[in-house]
């Protein structure tokens, strides 16, 4: 029977039609997505690695809602000249806690895997409110009202939870302390408690240079400053450990 | 009877208009709060529609025209479909030409609302989802009728996918300006907008099902498969992708069930067969309908429609992971995605070729028609858009294109050049045949489209294709000295004559649609514009002659003497 006669059953049948349209289309994600769950070395374990401090995952989430992926990459690629612009080639273990991942698809604007302790708080807070006023070629739009707006987050014990249920290690302690957690790290006048020793290197400070409020700034500048500063790239750990792995 | 059915009716939509205002002040955020206000005023003048006080749907049959005689096929919903598509693919491209001018001009950004990361999603949701979604419900609800010999099977679930549809583009868009967003390139809205669409998606998916079931043809037509298996992969993809745990019942943000690589993964798994199922699948269905009917030729070859089906589903699937090449994805996924992206170039071909093809025999028609003209285009910038793919997803041509602007560019001839001129080309076959006018108004004006396209089209993607290159060499390059030449601010000052390009590129393909939307009016209004036919050339037969000698004779007799003959 000729490949044309073969057909005739399945095009005079919608549901085999149907049928084999859907498997013929589930196979592909099966064998590449699938074993990224199981294969232990897609993710090389790296130390320092920890979930976000609330105040961090407040601004990420701001990250998120104006859109800065579109603009701005968080995966640097393993090439002379990135590594040499923004430091080590991104490794899979540091998004591990991203829920979703900011690798981005566009570098309109540079990556930021590893902008945290790169610019001031000051340099930011100016950067963020009038782009051009720092880089005059800049094409960033301007984000000054995130100055003006009080970091609002519903319930932020909700948030963590949220985060626990798709699988980040929150502690129980972790989710009691997260309203005040959120707060504390950007308010010199509030007891920021043990958060550093649950979060470590943990930056706790007033981000926007008002110590009055906690502004979606202070939120967005924290989280900004922490990027890529967790492993340390410094010592000899990682770099032995990376030196062993697999499968890259 | 009916006066206690349209009583409970009503009574149900005041039980949903209560509960969006019980919603949206209780909402825990501002974007959350706003959706409830939509769904509340949408159950308000539900209410009145339904006390029978007020009919939108009339007023607008009469806005536009619509012809009063009941048709043999259920078309009025592809007629609002075929506005939908115009009205939507306007928006979409005046967004688009709006957030270019943003990156030439960069105070075009007024924060918060009209920044460029919030308009970027609207732009794309707009132009793949509101434009190019409608085109297909609006062709697939028209083809599967004709190809099938018989009604649609659910006329009142069809009304409730097309009416739904638009329901969730206007949830999707507002919730980009407000900030709603899950960040997940072309999958942008949060939860609640994602259950919404997957409803419609199913009942998209029954309707057209039963309808193949109750066809009158032994054999489903080939463009159905193609709609068929668009429908059905867009449902999986969807449904995974968009996997997530919200943080509260009354609040808009979520977060994804997947982290970092595997969340990476699956997004690109959706994000590159959005493209492949959405933007080609779907639109290939359109080709195999319309290109045969305005080419008036069969389909060129049954075997290869065969082939090129099956092997473009099973190999789409697979390309994903080149979007992520040199990322921390493992090596092995990312080489299977190079592999598999390359071997899709064949069955992309094999559509285009299969497409060009069915106008043998008919290619004078490029010179007299200018609808076949678009068709021949579209397909022409498929085939070139599908041969960029797979170069650009060998590893060592993306380790100098990826991030930069050459990808925006090869997006944009596919979707410019594909998309955007066989959805044109289908509803300049459509809108006169839906509204039983001879012809579309102007003729003329189709070939003006097709320039003003055509041109646009070029700018584009000559403008990003150099804007790419020079990125990605800038930011590699070295001088003697061993140290980087240009910082990062550089390249930005350096792409800005290119987004001026850009940007008129944009600009020209715009205006060839605002002169469809005018031609498209007045088709609806009934009128036929009195121009020079484009398919017969001048002929006067008046001055078809030859020149006669009017002098008088005695002159004529003397005129050799006049000239010596030597």
């Amino acid at each position: 029977m000729s490949l044309t006669e073969k057909h005739k059953k399945l095009e005079r049948n919608i549901t085999l039609l149907a049928a084999a349209t859907f498997v013929t289309v589930a196979i592909g994600g099966i064998v590449e997505i699938a074993p990224l769950f199981w294969i232990d070395n897609t993710i090389e374990e790296v130390d320092g690695m920890r979930p976000y401090s609330p105040l961090e995952q407040a601004g990420r989430d701001i990250y998120i809602r104006e859109g800065c992926y579109s603009c701005h990459s968080q995966m640097i690629r393993p090439f002379r000249d990135e590594v040499e612009r923004y430091g080590h080639y991104s490794l899979a273990a540091e998004s591990m806690y991203d829920h979703p991942f900011q690798w981005g698809s566009k570098r309109t604007g540079p990556d930021l895997a590893r902008v945290g302790g790169r610019y001031s708080d000051e340099w930011h807070v100016q950067h963020l409110e009038n782009p051009q006023s720092v880089v005059p070629e800049s094409i960033m739009p301007q984000y000054g009202f995130l100055a003006e707006n009080d970091l609002k987050i519903a319930d932020a014990r909700a948030m963590l939870r949220a985060l626990q249920t798709v699988g980040v290690p929150y502690t129980d302690s972790d989710l009691e302390k997260a309203e005040t957690d959120l707060f504390a790290q950007a308010d010199p006048d509030m007891d920021a408690g043990d958060l550093a020793e649950r979060y470590p290197k943990a930056q706790i400070r007033d981000f926007d240079g008002n110590p009055d409020r906690v502004t979606e700034m202070d939120a967005l500048i924290a989280y900004l400053q922490m990027l890529g500063t967790l492993v340390d790239f410094e010592s000899g750990a990682p770099l032995e450990e990376l030196a062993e792995e697999t499968g890259r | 009877m009916q006066i206690e059915a349209a009583l409970g009716r009503a009574g149900l939509w005041f039980l949903l208009l209560l509960l969006s205002v019980a919603v949206a002040a209780t909402a825990k955020d501002a974007g959350f709060a706003a959706h409830a206000v939509i769904i509340g005023v949408i159950a308000f003048v539900m209410i009145w529609v339904t006390a029978g006080r007020f009919d939108p749907i009339a007023g607008g049959r009469t806005f536009f025209k619509m012809p009063d005689t009941p048709s043999v096929y259920d078309d009025e919903i592809v007629r609002w479909g075929a506005l939908a598509t115009m009205f939507w693919g306007v928006i979409g491209l005046l967004a688009g030409v709006f957030i270019a001018s943003q990156m030439a001009f960069p105070w075009l950004n007024i924060e918060p609302y009209l920044n460029f990361g919030r308009l970027r999603p609207l732009h794309t949701s707009a132009v793949i989802f509101a434009f190019g979604g409608n085109a297909l419900l609006a062709t697939s609800f028209y083809v599967v009728q004709r190809t099938c010999r018989t009604q649609l099977a659910l006329p009142s679930l069809a009304r409730f996918v097309f009416w739904g549809y638009q329901l969730f583009i206007v949830l999707a868009a507002t919730g980009y300006v407000l900030g709603v967003t899950q960040s997940r390139e072309y999958a942008e809205p949060e939860w609640y907008v994602d259950l919404w669409l997957t409803i419609v998606w199913v009942a998209y998916l029954v309707v057209f099902v039963a309808t193949l079931l109750k066809r009158n043809e032994p054999h489903i037509y080939v463009a159905n498969w193609f709609y068929l298996a668009f429908i059905v992969t867009i449902a999986m993809l969807h449904v995974v992708n968009n996997l997530a745990v919200p943080v509260s019942f009354l609040g808009s943000r979520s977060y994804s069930a997947f982290a970092g690589v595997q969340d990476a993964l699956t997004q690109w798994w959706y994000g590159h067969n959005a493209v492949g199922f959405f933007l080609t699948a779907g639109f290939l269905a359109m080709m195999y309908y319309f290109v045969p009917k305005q080419a008036e030729r069969p389909i060129y070859s049954y075997r290869l429609s065969i082939i090129h089906f099956w092997s473009l589903i099973f190999l789409y699937i697979w390309a994903g992971p080149h979007h992520l090449h040199y990322t921390a994805l493992p090596d092995w996924a990312q080489t299977l995605g190079m592999v598999f992206s390359v071997m899709l170039w064949m069955p992309s071909w094999g559509g285009m070729i299969n497409g060009l093809m069915t106008l043998n025999g008919a290619w004078d028609k490029v010179r007299t028609d200018p609808i076949i003209r678009m068709m021949v285009m579209a397909l022409a910038f498929y085939g070139m858009s599908t041969f960029e793919g797979p170069m650009l997803s060998i590893k060592s041509v993306n380790s100098l294109s990826h991030y930069t602007d050459w990808t925006i560019g090869h997006v944009h001839s596919g979707a410019l050049g594909w998309n955007g001129m066989i959805t044109f080309a289908c509803l300049y076959y459509l809108f006169p045949r839906l509204w039983g006018r001879e012809r579309m108004y102007s003729l003329r004006m189709i070939n003006w489209h097709f320039w003003l396209a055509t041109l646009g089209i070029v700018f584009y993607a000559a403008s990003m294709w150099v804007a790419g290159v020079t990125q990605g060499l800038m930011w590699r390059e070295y001088g003697p000295d061993g140290y980087l030449v240009n910082s990062f601010a550089d390249t930005v000052a350096a792409l800005h004559p290119m987004f001026l390009m850009r940007m008129f590129g944009g600009l020209l393909y715009l205006s060839g649609a605002l002169v469809m939307t005018y031609n498209v009016w007045m088709t609806l209004a009934g009128k036929l514009r009195n121009e020079a036919p484009m398919t017969e050339t001048p002929h006067d037969a008046d001055r078809d002659k030859p020149i006669v000698d009017s002098r008088p004779p005695a002159a004529a007799g003397a005129a050799p003497d006049a000239v010596p003959a030597e």
